[in-house]
């Protein structure tokens, strides 16, 4: 099928063999109303069941998370960056204490007193990507393509062989040591099936997290962008909204404040089965390239 | 808090490329497959696929003694090999579940249908001349052998390039051909050391012939890495990488030179093997250090984006909002 390894796919599920299916679901995490509070972390341990990830201080700021792994399906990251100009407050429409207008002297910045640092906070989270590498790699066929569009392992197939691991290229998806198979994110299949909310979303207070139909939720974060860009926050960017991306789009895309490095995300990621017919093809030169230079080793001289 | 630069440990030629991170830590997982276990795998893969087709030559040059050391080292390297892949898992018990779909966009899967035929190919042959049972059959299996032996001997280059590694992934041109190379080069040396010297005269070529595929597919994959190469280059993958050079070219020139002695070939063969097993922990070492380093992931996609850019630029004449 075409765009079946990369570019853009209009239905996912379709190309994974869904005659019918419901609409592809997924996350839009608007950070510019992250407050940092790590619900959605507490919530889906809480629900899936995650084993605890060590209790290490790890002075990255508030984060002692670190980063998304086996164990850690949401990463809230906690960036305090300095600024060279000073300060400028903008109302970003968090829900405040006071009366409409009042907030403006309450930023975060300055209500901590930090002026001259910048503070973001962003819950991360599998991408679901429409073309997912650790799908592609995967020797078992134990990570698989849901009917709503997300990536999942069956745990019961996965047999530990690590391929997904430095396939991904949001560096998501890991194997757990004490267990010996990979676990990541699973966009709450089991709550999907029953029309319930995935439970970061549900428990996140300030709607950062927003989880919808995602042909709904895009439109929802280039409203929100316009609005934004409108208010002057220049900065703000979406990051896996675009469908032509190096990844055809990712299910679960974000409002990001900075560039995707500082966060910890890849600028620009590319699923490497976009260049697997030019792997694939260097690989078959090799090949008839060393069986030349066998026959090659027998000509002439017998011995 | 977004430290700028992270190299560690050698001196830089280049100044260093100025990124930010997230407290310097990595974007992509570490690769999480163990040593020695899967860079002795890519050695035994190769040198086992060399073997399946040195071993057949041998049979039809009527050169009985190399044709039962190809014969041998093919069987045992894919044995040894399998053992290695399986002890690799995370769930050894569950091996067999790589059986279980064929894919494409796989190559573990696609290797694993490499993989399992050659094994039982080169068992049979192998089992076959040692025991004089079912001649016509071991034979045939040496020929299936032999043919799967160059796709044993290569698709683990694509195993290693089919990932966002970035030495490896850029590298994905090249790395077959060295992984190529390295294992004609090894099963030729392992043959060199094991055979009488009379009947090593195809180990001898396929060896010579491998090593500077090897040597050469390297400096030309480094060149083109540029930047991404310094894994390959520095620091603790990078000395693997010089050392398994140096032992390839020890066992080129020991080969070229002693013609005749029995001791000066068998010390060739060693090197030649040698240096085909430590290129393959070099090459792994070195995509950990490329996965650790963040400084790998994000400059150069942030290059790509900036010459995206500026490709717009000049093909709208005015920059894109």
């Amino acid at each position: 099928m075409a765009n079946s390894l990369h570019g853009p796919l209009d239905d996912v599920q379709a190309d994974a063999g869904y005659d019918t299916h419901p609409p592809r679901m997924g996350f839009f995490t608007d950070t510019s109303v992250c407050i940092g509070c790590k619900a959605c972390e507490v919530a889906c341990k809480e629900w899936n069941e995650v084993p605890d990830d060590g209790y290490a201080l790890s002075g990255m700021s508030y984060d002692n998370t670190q980063a998304l792994g086996a164990s850690t399906w949401r990463h809230v990251a906690f960036v305090e960056k300095p600024m060279d100009t000073p300060l400028t407050t903008t109302d970003l429409g968090l829900p405040g204490m006071g009366p409409p207008g009042a907030m403006e002297s309450d930023d975060q910045g300055a209500a901590s007193g930090d002026a001259g640092v910048r503070w973001l906070m962003s819950s991360d989270v599998c991408k679901h990507c429409t073309h997912a590498a650790c799908l592609d790699v995967c020797p078992t066929g134990s990570l698989f393509r849901t009917e709503f569009g997300t990536v999942v392992v069956q745990p019961d197939i996965c047999n530990g062989c690590g391929y997904c691991v430095p396939a991904c290229p949001y560096g998501v998806i890991d194997l757990r040591k004490e267990d010996g198979r990979a676990f990541k994110c699973t966009l709450c299949y089991d709550r999907l099936k029953v029309d319930e909310t995935p439970a970061c979303a549900k428990a996140c207070p300030t709607e950062s997290i927003q989880f919808g139909e995602l042909s709904e939720l895009r439109e929802r974060a280039d409203h929100r962008l316009a609005e934004l860009h409108e208010k002057g926050v220049d900065v703000a960017r979406l990051y896996g909204r675009d469908p032509d991306d190096g990844v055809g789009g990712d299910g679960a895309f974000f409002l990001l404040l900075d560039e995707p490095e500082v966060y910890g995300l890849p600028p620009d990621p590319v699923v490497t089965t976009r260049d697997l017919g030019s792997i694939w093809k260097h690989v078959g030169a090799a090949a008839a390239t060393l069986a030349g230079l066998g026959v090659a080793s027998f000509l002439g001289r017998r011995r | 808090m977004s430290p700028k630069g992270g190299g560690r440990g050698d001196r830089l030629m280049v100044p260093e490329a100025e990124f930010e991170s997230y407290y310097g830590k990595q974007i992509i997982k570490t690769p999480t497959w163990k040593t020695p276990d899967v860079p002795l795998y890519l050695f035994l893969g190769g040198m086992a696929g060399g073997s399946a087709l040195l071993a057949e030559g041998a049979a039809l040059q009527d050169l009985p003694a190399l044709e039962k050391v190809a014969r041998g080292a093919a069987a045992a390297g894919a044995g040894l090999g399998t053992v290695a892949l399986v002890h690799d898992l995370g769930r050894p018990e569950r091996f067999l579940n790589m059986l279980r779909v064929f894919k494409p966009t796989s190559p573990l899967s696609v290797g694993s249908f490499i993989l399992a035929p050659f094994a039982a190919f080169s068992t049979a042959a192998f089992g076959s001349m040692v025991t004089g049972w079912f001649p016509r059959l071991g034979r045939l299996s040496g020929v299936g052998a032999a043919a799967f032996g160059p796709p044993l001997a290569t698709y683990t280059a694509a195993l290693f390039a089919n990932t966002a590694v970035p030495i490896w992934h850029e590298g994905h041109r090249e790395l077959p051909f060295v992984f190529g190379g390295s294992g004609a080069a090894a099963a030729g040396g392992l043959a060199m050391m094991l055979a009488p010297v009379e009947q090593t005269g195809p180990a001898v070529r396929m060896a010579l012939a491998g090593a500077a595929l090897d040597v050469g597919a390297v400096e030309v994959m480094n060149h083109r890495l540029g930047m991404l190469a310094e894994p390959y280059e520095q620091g603790p993958s990078g000395r693997l990488m010089k050392a398994a050079r140096a032992l390839t070219a020890a066992g080129a020139g020991l080969s070229v030179l002693g013609r005749r002695s029995r001791l000066v070939r068998v010390a060739a063969g060693a090197a030649y093997v040698a240096g085909s097993v430590t290129l393959r922990f070099g090459i792994f070492e070195a995509g950990l250090a490329s996965a650790r380093d963040p400084k790998y992931t994000v400059v150069p996609q942030k290059e790509r984006i900036a010459a995206r850019e500026a490709a717009k630029v000049t093909s709208t004449g005015s920059p894109t909002p």
